[in-house]
């Protein structure tokens, strides 16, 4: 069965150099059977960068996925607080570059008309996009999207697919908050490996609309993989949450630039 | 076995382990071809498992996928797990535990396929829970006990808390803490349930030098120097919990190996993502016997 993580970072391994995390990641990934990785953001993170912080982490992530470019796609960090110098990274590192996503965290909230210029360029350009998101009771960080937020966003985008980050962490909200978004994607990463999750992911949105990630090496690919392999659900479903469905979605742009799947 | 002597009961439990041991070698051979065809990459693949970290009964807030002991024992078996440590859901809300803790052992013993060791819950908050430990010694014979500090509500630097474990040595028993039940970002709003506060643990244990503990769910909230601090007291650790990749090699760098067990905290995780840790982090035979089943065995005190 195929896996193509979609939810990787560089942090949780050691190294000096991006390229040295990036073969670190990927040994561990090939014990677990993992074929692909998506990768995004630098070290060290940065919660609300300004456009010359995200210009640095992305080329750390071109580093990182240059020297292994049959192994992992890169996704460009952005911040829509900082709109025009966000469509110009997003030029530079995936209309001009190899990178093939777009990934948005926490620096401002996902249903700001800030973000609607940075979806519509994404979207021509047939990018991946990926927006972080949690429903936190502790309160979260400045700038967090809940599952909610990202459903206004979805809404006003509604032919371009969009991925709901962690599925709101409390997956049994975020489904709840995205499951009539026909465009909406759910990712199983970065939250601990509780049992029904993804069962509930695949009643509710169908297998077609669930992403197996991982938000490695913070997270364990083997907490994270459990979620599909642990899940009460058919091997149709498991084999499209793992690397049918990514594919799927990554497939125009890895065409258009001539990437081998 | 009919004996009260805790030192009997778990040499009786020593055999009857044993013999789950022997049982589990051709199930865990089948899994190990199972687990290759399904996440290829092993070095060192483990023999039969103690798992440390389970739970019966129900979950408040959820149905579990796993909802029936027969379902949970069977997903268990197909891990190669040959023992399993039990306590229960039920123990965290409800006032009487006594009926708890009976109900766990009966469960254990009805529906447990010799595979489940009761491990009972003790509420200090509680009048007369010196009687429920009384019981899980002598009415059911536990080998251990199993406390929930942050829902029943005390700290650890209490005086109720020394007194559970001058009573807890005094019977030779295993404690078990848990540290989180869930995430706390993700928990009920209306069961708002801090993380247990293990920094006076090691002055607690102070008085208890022969003490056996083990934490459970620890590593979300208890990282670095602490855990350091805690394993040099002589805590267990198990690894439900313990997230990054190759966690458990990356832990075992500093960490003493005798001091980490296996731990799944199924039914409520995927019981793959412990079993899948042992796959991710390169382990030699050694350390996988260790973390598997040796380390388990002696904490058990057989």
């Amino acid at each position: 069965m195929k896996i193509w993580d979609l939810h990787c970072h560089l942090t949780g391994v050691t190294g000096t150099t991006p390229e040295e995390r990036m073969a670190q990641l990927i040994a561990i990934a090939d014990r677990m059977g993992i074929e692909r990785l998506c990768v995004y953001m630098g070290i060290p993170w940065s919660l609300d960068p300004s456009p010359e912080t995200f210009r640095k982490e992305n080329d750390q992530v071109l580093r990182a996925i240059g020297k292994f470019p049959l192994r992992t796609f890169g996704f460009v960090y952005l911040n829509p607080k900082h709109v025009e110098a966000s469509l110009a990274e997003l030029e530079r590192c995936v209309a001009n570059g190899p990178m093939v996503g777009v990934k948005l965290w926490v620096a401002e909230h996902c249903n700001a008309p800030e973000l609607d210029p940075i979806i519509r360029r994404a979207a021509e350009l047939n990018a991946v996009i990926f927006q972080h998101t949690w429903f936190n009771i502790t309160g979260g960080k400045p700038g967090e999207s809940t599952p909610n937020e990202f459903a206004e966003l979805a809404a006003r985008h509604p032919s371009v697919p969009l991925i709901c980050g962690h599925t709101g962490g409390d997956w049994e909200l975020g489904i709840r908050a995205i499951r009539h978004l026909k465009n909406v994607y759910a990712d199983l990463a970065g939250s601990d490996p509780v049992a029904g999750y993804t069962e509930m992911a695949v009643r509710e949105l169908g297998a077609e609309r669930v992403l197996y990630g991982s938000d490695a090496g913070g997270r364990s690919f083997a907490s994270q993989l459990a979620k599909v392999y642990g899940a009460d659900i058919s091997d149709d479903a498991r084999r499209l949450i793992f690397s049918e469905n990514l594919k799927r979605l990554l497939l125009p742009i890895l065409n258009a630039k001539g990437i081998p799947v | 076995m009919n004996s009260t002597d805790p030192r009997l009961q778990a040499e009786c439990l020593r055999h009857v382990s044993r013999r789950g041991f022997l049982q589990a070698a051709a199930t865990v051979t089948a899994e190990i071809a199972f687990q290759t065809s399904r996440a290829p990459g092993a070095e060192a693949s483990a023999g039969a498992i103690i798992d440390t970290n389970v739970f019966l009964g129900q979950w408040p807030f959820r149905h579990e996928v796993l909802n029936s002991t027969a379902a949970l024992v069977a997903r268990l078996r197909a891990n190669g797990v040959a023992e399993a440590w039990a306590g229960s859901f039920d123990a965290l809300l409800h006032k009487d535990i006594s009926s708890v803790n009976a109900r766990l052992a009966q469960e254990c013993q009805r529906n447990g396929d010799g595979l489940l060791v009761p491990v009972g819950a003790i509420n200090p908050m509680l009048p007369g829970w010196e009687e429920d430990l009384r019981r899980c010694v002598e009415n059911h014979r536990m080998p251990a006990i199993r406390l929930h500090p942050n829902y029943h509500g005390y700290r650890l630097d209490a005086p109720v808390f020394e007194r559970v474990l001058a009573l807890a040595d005094e019977r030779n028993l295993l404690v078990q803490i848990s540290v989180i039940m869930e995430d706390e970002r993700t928990i009920h709003p209306l069961v708002n349930v801090p993380p247990t506060d293990t920094a006076p643990l090691s002055a607690a244990l102070e008085k208890f030098p022969k003490m056996r503990l083990q934490l459970l769910n620890s590593f979300r909230t208890l990282r670095g120097l602490p855990v350091l601090s805690l394993a040099a007291r002589g805590v267990r650790f198990e690894i439900a919990t313990l997230e990054q990749v190759a966690g458990i090699a990356t832990l075992l760098e500093k960490f003493p190996p005798q001091n980490l067990c296996f731990g799944s905290y199924a039914p409520f995780f995927y019981l793959e993502s412990a079993k899948l840790k042992l796959q991710e982090s390169a382990l030699n035979p050694a350390q996988m016997q260790a973390l598997c089943f040796d380390n388990a065995r002696r904490l058990s005190g057989r």
